[in-house]
């Protein structure tokens, strides 16, 4: 008997997740969910912060309901789909974490994600899912809206909102013309041990494989070691790298733009600003956050209507003042006392383009920077 | 054996199956994923030099933090049960409180506090120090993870001491041995049960950590897991993530080798304890314990608070809900139920029916608590999504992840509550007719309650502060105060995230503050440690009078 139930605790796992391969059978959705918890499917509307305590357990939705796999914080976006469920009447339930692992779900749940639309915060994951094959394309009027370098060449993904790199320096240490003209020139030794960066981030790895779409890869891995050998300080996310920046750990940082506002605004005299960059340097390179709708989705409509509302001038506008980022429909106004998306002259270079993540992470794996 | 009693003991090992292949679930995944990539993938990545680094960057850092909270827990665990030490009740409860703090928060509040030019350092700007040297890497991570993790090792000892005979350490003093030297000889020797218990749950807890290694920048395997996989070449982090549950099960083996050889555990005594008097040492002991304290819990909690005290005076929202509160408490609750009830089966068979078959149920059970949250969190997408789509994004699925990843918490306690019952009640109540069920729920389940209370009340504080599984196996809309944390931080809002991250760290010290003192309010009473009953207890010391045992037994298996 001991060997028979010996058998029996590998054998059961096994068959329950032999069938992961086979995406065959079930339809996509679980919408008629019978869950233990309550029944309360109300749309999470916390994002406020003002609501009563009602006891709203979000379960699994009914169907008529948007289901967004947002990559991007309810921080950040929570406010503008609740926006969007009081002007349209959809429901939307939101299911918020980081883009990579929001993406990584979806493909790991195949044809029975519950997830109607995605939308994430790099370009690189929206490929990852383009190329996956799990996008379903979008109205050419809605991809018209925005200017062709930041949506998918394949029409399954659009740029809502635009995310440029910049350098951060503090501000009682240096003054920006201290800061050299192009991002190569951290490298001098004159940088030595003062420069923060944040090689895990899905940002920053962008920014890498875009130098290596316009420098290539020798120039590319030459400048990482570089960086590397001139004592670079390695940090976790860009956040971190604003706030040792403002405190003088470092003096400087390669981060996001929008990172440093919202610190303002806790503390207007911290000792931080941005140094945007331009004529095509790498360094200037504007990602964006964006949205693509998934094939298995069985609320197209709604979900066409999502992407539409983010696209139009009350989502833009929500971005624009909200998240400090850059609108990416076509005459919109930026951000108050930002450069405009025009201005920055940004790298020539299609984010379709930035698909090879894996290439990047092999060199940032060779260089000795992860 | 009659022939109920062996139907029951089949039942209970099928139940006890169904949970431990539930609990292996993720590493199902992990095999799945990693053949995908085939054996040469995973030779390459198995074969890169990093790959060893790693090894040996966990592997050092988990010893370290093991031997750190050892040494910070086992004499606070002793000052606080044997000598007179002021306020011993109010220090049991202050140290046992840095278990509350969930791991990325503590990093966050120690990098803004101790980093180069974080406050510490702008306090001491006017005395010319111009950065503190960094905090960055092993020792910053060493840090960490031992001041947030000691608590493990402080309680696991002190419900030793308090069960454990103090003729042998009064004869050792009687017959010249210093104190010192009683300790060293007398005291540790048996208390090694009991470290071994701690020490695993620390190495665990260790190994399966990302928020406090990603944050302080060292590669150990859940951060290079992370950020060199992630999305990109998910068979090779299942490859390395293999590798995690290998050192797991070294680890295990570790553990139950030591716990054999520390046979030498001393019966627990009947007798009041004689407190040490610590003389002229009692004002400073105190000073160092409360020193603890304050570094432990009461600085990131200040630095926390600093955050809310900025963000209110910066006009921001509070990002506090009853609707967050709520949420928390629900989770936590569901998981401590459904974490208790499903362990239920493996802790009577390894009580009551040791065999090899049980062994290995139980230390099945032990891997979902050693892999990171998203590794597990992923392994059930996978399932959820393509095999249970009923329950996949229900509260159900996400209590079956909590499930997976705690069960051991449960385990332990309940276990060693269910070997204080003697068998003798169950016999008797067998021969008066009762059947397997009537006698569970009419002897062993009231007889075993302070087990089933400690074990609900570990499995809650920790459901509390759980993240990643969370975010990925929640019922989309479901935040809680930990999603909300990391909603706001991870876009910088520290203003926005101290209101939530005050409160969970407020509602997780009420069940700390429980267990640090289940063993203080009740008497101490005989008990025997590890192994079932030789002799009945009298009617008038009822088993479920001695709490403090199933704490010291947490991770005994």
């Amino acid at each position: 008997m001991k060997l028979r139930v010996a058998l029996g605790v590998i054998a059961v796992p096994m068959l329950i997740v032999a069938g992961c391969g086979s995406d065959d059978d079930t339809d996509a959705t679980n919408d008629d969910t019978t869950a233990a918890a309550d029944e309360d499917t109300d749309a999470d509307e916390n994002a406020d912060g003002d609501e009563s305590g009602d006891d709203d357990t979000g379960d699994a939705p009914e169907p008529g309901s948007l289901t967004v796999y947002s990559g991007r914080s309810e921080e950040l976006v929570g406010p503008i789909i609740d926006q969007f469920e009081a002007d349209t009447g959809i429901e939307v339930v939101a299911s918020y974490g980081d883009t990579a692992e929001k993406a990584a779900q979806i493909l790991d749940e195949g044809a029975n994600s519950p997830a109607d639309v995605f939308f994430g915060q790099d370009a690189g994951a929206l490929g990852a899912l383009s190329a996956a094959g799990v996008l379903a394309p979008l109205p050419q009027d809605q991809l018209d809206l925005v200017d062709p370098a930041y949506r998918s060449d394949a029409g399954d993904w659009v740029g809502v909102s635009g995310r440029a790199r910049v350098v951060v320096y503090n501000t009682d240490r240096l003054d920006e013309a201290d800061l050299p003209d192009t991002i190569a020139g951290l490298t001098d030794p004159e940088w030595e041990g003062r420069i923060g960066w944040a090689p895990t981030n899905g940002s920053f790895q962008a920014f890498v494989t875009a130098m290596r779409v316009i420098d290539g890869d020798d120039a590319t891995a030459a400048w990482l070691e570089a960086m590397r050998d001139n004592n670079t300080q390695v940090y976790e996310r860009n956040g971190p790298i604003v706030d040792a920046v403002a405190a003088g750990e470092v003096d400087a940082g390669l981060v996001n733009h929008y990172y440093l506002y919202p610190r303002l605004v806790d503390e207007p005299d911290l000792a931080a600003a941005n140094k945007f960059y331009g004529d095509g340097d790498p360094g200037a390179l504007v990602n964006v956050a964006g949205a693509g709708i998934l094939q298995t989705s069985e609320e197209q409509a709604a979900a066409a209507e999502f992407v539409e509302y983010l696209l139009s001038e009350t989502g833009q506008t929500y971005f624009v003042e909200e998240t400090w980022e850059f609108p990416l429909v076509k005459e919109m106004d930026g951000p108050e006392g930002l450069p405009s998306i025009d201005e920055l002259t940004p790298p020539a270079i299609d984010l379709g383009q930035l698909e090879d993540l894996e290439g990047t992470l092999d060199m940032l794996t060779q260089t000795g920077v992860l | 054996m009659p022939a109920t009693r062996r139907l029951s003991s089949r039942a209970l090992t099928i139940a006890a199956a169904v949970v431990a292949a539930l609990a292996l679930l993720p590493v199902v995944y992990l095999l799945i994923r990693a053949g995908e990539g085939g054996a040469s993938h995973a030779w390459d990545v198995l074969s890169q030099p990093r790959t060893l680094e790693v090894i040996v960057n966990t592997v050092g850092l988990t010893a370290a933090v093991t031997v750190g909270s050892m040494v910070l827990g086992a004499p606070l665990a002793w000052l606080t049960i044997r000598t007179d030490i002021p306020g011993r009740r109010l220090l049991t409860v202050l140290l046992a409180l840095p278990l509350a703090l969930p791991s990325y928060v503590a990093a966050y509040a120690y990098v803004s506090f101790l980093g180069p030019r974080g406050l510490l350092q702008s306090w001491l700007e006017p005395l010319g120090v111009e950065r503190l040297p960094s905090i960055y890497g092993f020792w910053g991570a060493w840090f960490v993870l031992t001041i947030i993790s000691y608590p493990y090792v402080f309680l696991t000892v002190r419900a030793a001491l308090r069960r454990m005979d103090p003729s042998a350490e009064e004869a050792s003093r009687t017959l010249g041995q210093s104190a010192l030297g009683t300790f060293r000889r007398v005291l540790i020797p048996a208390l090694r049960p009991a470290l071994a218990s701690g020490a695993l749950l620390v190495a665990l807890y260790t190994l399966s950590d990302f928020g406090a290694v990603s944050m302080l920048r060292f590669d150990a395997f859940t951060r290079v897991i992370y950020i060199r996989y992630g999305l990109i070449d998910r068979s090779g982090a299942a490859v390395l993530a293999l590798l995690l549950v290998a050192l797991a099960i070294v680890v295990l083996v570790a553990e139950l080798r030591s716990r054999r050889a520390g046979a030498a555990a001393l019966h627990a005594g009947a007798r009041r304890v004689c407190l040490h008097s610590l003389g002229r040492w009692r004002w400073p002991a105190f000073t160092a314990a409360m020193t603890v304290f304050t570094v432990g819990a009461a600085l990131p909690v200040g630095v926390i608070g600093l955050w809310l005290v900025r963000g209110i005076s910066a006009g921001e929202p509070l990002r506090l809900t009853g609707e967050l509160v709520g949420n928390s408490l629900q989770a936590a609750t569901l998981a401590a139920v459904a974490v208790v009830v499903a362990a239920w089966p493996i802790a009577l068979l390894a009580a009551r029916h040791q065999s090899r078959t049980t062994r290995m149920l139980e230390s099945a059970s032990w891997i979902g608590y050693a892999l990171p949250g998203v590794v597990v969190a992923l392994g059930l997408v996978t399932f959820g999504a393509r095999q249970a789509p009923v329950v996949y994004q229900t509260m159900t699925m996400l209590v079956i992840a909590y499930l997976v990843m705690f069960l051991p918490l449960a385990l332990g306690p309940m276990k060693a509550s269910v070997q204080q019952v003697n068998p003798a009640w169950e016999e008797a109540s067998r021969t008066l007719g009762h059947g397997p069920v009537r006698t569970f729920t009419g002897v062993v389940l009231p007889l075993s309650r302070p087990g089933v209370l400690t074990a609900g009340a570990l499995v809650f504080l920790t459901v509390m502060k759980e993240l990643p599984a969370t975010l990925m196996l929640a019922p989309p809309g479901f935040s809680t105060l930990a999603t909300q944390v990391w909603s706001a931080t991870s876009e910088n809002f520290y203003g926005r995230a101290a209101a939530p991250a005050l409160a969970l760290v407020v509602l997780a010290s009420l069940p700390t503050a429980l267990l640090a003192l289940r063993d203080e309010i009740r008497p101490s009473r005989p008990g025997r440690p590890g192994g079932p009953p030789q002799q009945p207890p009298g009617p008038s010391q009822p088993a479920d009078r001695e709490p403090g045992r199933e704490l010291a037994a947490v991770a005994s298996r």
